[in-house]
């Protein structure tokens, strides 16, 4: 017999419902720690959701935050954010940083004064310096990529819950829904904590997410639903656990190959998508956790039809509450 | 049984051919490069030298050419998205009206009086009238001025809305009107700044409008933003105005239809100039850098025939007065005129560099923007940048994707052997289908096919876990990898087309980068369910057929 890597041993008999109670719990507190979190510390916005100028700084010298701040200090540009990037991939005489400049009031576009001025105020300080990129958004655009993300955000979740729905029945939508807004809620209560930049990227990231882990629960569903048409008598809970017990092995494998794939950017993909990689990389771990522990909990909690044999959605009558199972 | 269909395989090796072919040009990126430039520039010019010839000859003519389109964030260059003021074109409009008007106005001053304009805000013209009872006549002379509206939605309105109120008459332009005159602004706008971006030359600018009033300007390998701005976000309106005085005083007392502009070089000193202009830059067919006869920069120009008999005509009958060359608001130079000036060309000097000569004549050939434009966003990106995240997506591509064929193998043996190479071929065929289409690679791009890498495989897993299963009760290996693909199908559908979605409204949110990542992922998806479906399966089958295996192991 040759040798096979089996992350999942085969036949696995696990009982996802044993601590059903403690995982939901552990969710619906991740989820509200993230709400509180969202509230307390709120997103550290880039530029596109705030407007303002960020200016990427390399130079051969050492970079040393302090003196870039003093030298900025005359300009009188109200917030200034620096900080230094680091990075496995940078040459050993390459020192990046990060120089942040919020909107300036009452200006409705980008000002060349502003971002020439600091130029030169840095260029005095450190001669060696060059400024590889240099992005502004002005407020008018900004407010409007909120509004874009927020759509963008909410029209995904719409669209899927209405093709699941449409695929499979109401119940599992929502238990899709419920999983993707825990995934989503818990990506960002990360990035609120931990104050990573929050840009268009970051929405793109979570859209990925929300693809991700849709993909992961249909795959379950879809075994669920092929489970509920070949044992019609079992009990809902069992049926369950037999099919995410049958699909472990796809869920561990696929999530490791994307991991694998992601680290590798994470961390030889340079700093300027880190927080793109880092969400999505996140995203997945808590999408994979979701699709088994979260989406079809929710399912079995509001019960569901079980003649699949029928086409007629009247059927629906039939279905017992999962409650009710042994 | 297990088979497939000759054609069915004919048609699975063809696209995987087709797609690979595609992708070639971009391992030898900067040679296709230098060829496409090559072809490109002898096309356009017409000419060709021994230099362009060897770039051309050094890439095969039958080959595929198509190149994967690096975005900004790759190649390096701005990105501009800027506002176009359309309202003052409004007050342009109207200002040009005004002569035309107080002309009819005043043949007929017998009934309504006299009139003059009053001070009023932008896109209003307020005239006032001595006799206010003849106002409704007034207003059906004012009314002879308007048109129909041309356009679908405003048809039946007519260009002006015109009101009284006491003595002051009111014109302004309707809205059916401003909504057909905005178009308009905005479809010149991108015109010409199509022409003075195509100017500088450089590669694969893209230039569109988006949403109602603005306009998206990216152009690779401009050295920064502000250049752009500089070359696209001037108005250069051009004109060619009678001058009433000179002074020192920028609050100077004029008479109506006169302004006070300053001179663009000498601090302090101010022109009095009449409103209207004798000539317009619009009338220019030609602007070329050249010396004056000291030697210094200076523009050639030339009239059309309307522009050169006006200019004729004005010069003719001013003989040994001055003019003014009114360049955005400000006195470039204002001349005496030494002779009548009827060849219809002329020139502009004063003090300006050669690269301010050559600037301003590019300018003056593309013509005037109709309108101020305003920027909202503006990106710069150097190309060493965009070389190091090039670099960086490389490596992390490559130990990627040796990780996930590494993982695969390990757990599916010779069944995870056909994937990788089908992984691979899903590589060659992303790129093949980027290049065939056109499409442009953004950094968050690469994270799509990186992502895709990770992903790909899954449909795979489904196929292969599932083929375990079916070992365990089928009835022989061929029926457990057949059932096995067929009952995958369901859920991989599922779990592709959720996807899709996601991918779909990713690049109607995307700008830029992130619309990068949606057309990678999209192209992601389906090449990875083609080679995940057909191209293992004809490997599988393929292998099968010749081996024979009584027993499997996945």
């Amino acid at each position: 017999m040759a040798f096979r890597l089996k992350l999942v041993p085969d036949n696995t008999k696990i009982d996802f419902f044993r601590w059903q109670f403690l995982t939901f719990g552990i969710s619906s507190v991740l989820a509200v720690l993230s709400v509180v979190c969202l509230l307390v510390f709120g997103l550290n916005f880039g530029i596109d959701f705030k407007g303002g100028t960020t200016i990427r700084t390399e130079s051969t010298q050492e970079v040393d935050v302090g003196t870039y701040r003093q030298a900025l200090q005359p300009l009188g540009l109200g917030d200034v954010a620096i900080s230094q990037v680091f990075d496995p991939t940078f040459r050993a005489d390459q020192h990046v940083a990060q120089v942040r400049i919020s909107a300036q009031e009452g200006t409705e576009s980008v000002t060349a004064e502003t971002i020439n001025s600091v130029e030169a105020a840095l260029q005095e300080v450190d001669p060696s310096i060059t400024f590889p990129s240099v992005e502004s958004v002005g407020p008018k655009v900004s407010g409007e990529l909120i509004k874009t993300a927020v759509y963008a955000i909410l029209a995904s979740l719409a669209a899927i819950s209405i093709y699941i729905w449409l695929r499979f029945e109401w119940q599992f939508s929502v238990g899709a829904i419920v999983s993707l807004v825990h995934d989503v809620l818990i990506t960002m209560g990360v990035f609120a904590l931990f104050q990573i930049k929050f840009d268009l990227a970051t929405v793109a990231a979570l859209l990925t997410i929300v693809g991700y882990s849709i993909n992961d629960t249909v795959v379950v569903f879809d075994r669920l639903r092929e489970n509920l048409m070949k044992y019609k008598k079992r009990a809902l809970r069992e049926v369950m656990n037999l099919s995410v017990n049958e699909t472990l092995s796809r869920t561990v494998m696929t999530s490791g190959t994307t991991l694998v794939a992601l680290i590798a950017l994470l961390v030889l993909g340079g700093d300027v998508i880190r927080g793109f990689v880092f969400a999505i990389t996140f995203g997945i771990v808590i999408g994979t956790y979701s699709s088994i522990y979260v989406a079809k909990n929710v399912v079995l909690w509001l019960g569901v039809k079980r003649d699949w044999s029928k086409k007629d959605p009247k059927d629906a009558a039939s279905s017992f509450p999962g409650a009710e199972a042994p | 049984m297990l088979q497939i269909d000759r054609w069915k395989r004919i048609l699975i090796i063809g696209i995987c051919v087709l797609g690979l072919a595609y992708a070639m040009p971009n391992l030898f990126y900067e040679r296709v490069e230098a060829h496409n430039d090559a072809v490109a520039t002898i096309e356009k010019t017409g000419v060709s030298t021994p230099e362009l010839e060897a770039a051309e000859s050094d890439w095969p003519g039958w080959l595929p050419s198509g190149l994967v389109n690096l975005g900004l964030d790759l190649r390096g260059g701005a990105h501009l998205l800027a506002e176009v003021q359309v309202s003052e074109v409004y007050k342009s409009r109207l200002d040009a009206l005004w002569p035309d008007l107080r002309r009819a106005l005043a043949e007929e001053r017998a009934t309504i009086g006299t009139n003059h304009k009053l001070e009023s805000q932008d896109g209003l013209l307020k005239i006032e009238i001595g006799n206010p009872d003849q106002m409704a006549r007034a207003i059906e002379i004012v009314r002879g001025f308007s048109d129909p509206v041309t356009s679908l939605t405003g048809a039946g309105q007519s260009s002006l809305d015109i009101s009284g109120d006491g003595k002051v008459m009111t014109v302004q332009l309707s809205e059916a009107e401003k909504a057909v005159t905005d178009d308009r602004t905005i479809q010149q706008s991108l015109e010409i700044i199509r022409r003075r971006v195509d100017e500088v030359g450089t590669r694969e600018p893209t230039i569109m409008r988006q949403g109602s009033d603005r306009i998206l300007i990216q152009v690779p390998g401009i050295g920064s933003a502000e250049e752009l701005k500089s070359l696209i976000g001037t108005t250069a309106k051009l004109t060619f105005n009678p001058v009433a005085g000179i002074g020192s005083d920028p609050d100077a007392q004029v008479d109506p239809g006169q302004v006070v502009l300053p001179d663009s070089k000498k601090e302090g000193v101010y022109y009095t100039i009449e409103e209207a202009p004798v000539v317009t830059g619009e009338e220019l067919t030609d602007a070329l850098p050249s010396t004056d006869q000291n030697g210094l920069p200076a523009v050639d120009f030339r009239f059309n025939p309307t522009g050169a008999r006006k200019f004729g005509a004005y010069t003719a009958a001013n003989i040994h007065q001055p003019f003014a060359i009114v360049l955005d608001d400000e006195v470039i130079s204002a001349p005496e005129i030494q002779q009548a000036i009827t060849t219809g060309s002329g020139m502009i000097s004063g003090s300006m560099t050669f690269d301010e000569a050559n600037e301003l004549a590019i300018l003056l050939r593309a013509g005037a923007l109709p309108a101020e434009l305003t920027f909202l966003e503006e990106r710069t990106v150097g190309p060493e940048l965009g070389q190091d995240s090039i670099d960086a997506g490389k490596i992390a591509s490559m130990v990627g994707f040796i990780a996930v064929i590494v993982l695969m193998v390990l757990s599916y043996g010779m069944f995870g052997v056909f994937a990788s190479i089908a992984l691979a071929i899903n590589m060659g065929l992303i790129f093949g289908v980027l290049s065939m289409i056109g499409a442009t690679l953004t950094l968050p791009g690469i994270a799509g096919i990186v992502l895709t890498i990770g992903m790909a495989v899954d449909a795979n897993v489904l196929v292969f876990e599932r083929i375990r299963e079916e070992l365990k009760t089928a009835r022989g290996p061929a029926r457990a990898i057949e059932l096995g693909y067929e009952k995958a199908m369901s859920a991989i559908v599922d779990a592709n087309i959720t996807t899709l979605i996601i991918a779909a409204i990713l690049f109607v949110l995307g700008s830029g980068p992130v619309k990068g990542f949606a057309v990678t992922l999209t192209i992601g998806i389906v090449t990875s369910v083609f080679t995940a479906l057909w191209v293992t399966r004809l490997m599988t089958v393929t292998w099968f057929e010749r081996a024979r295996p009584r027993q499997i192991e996945v």
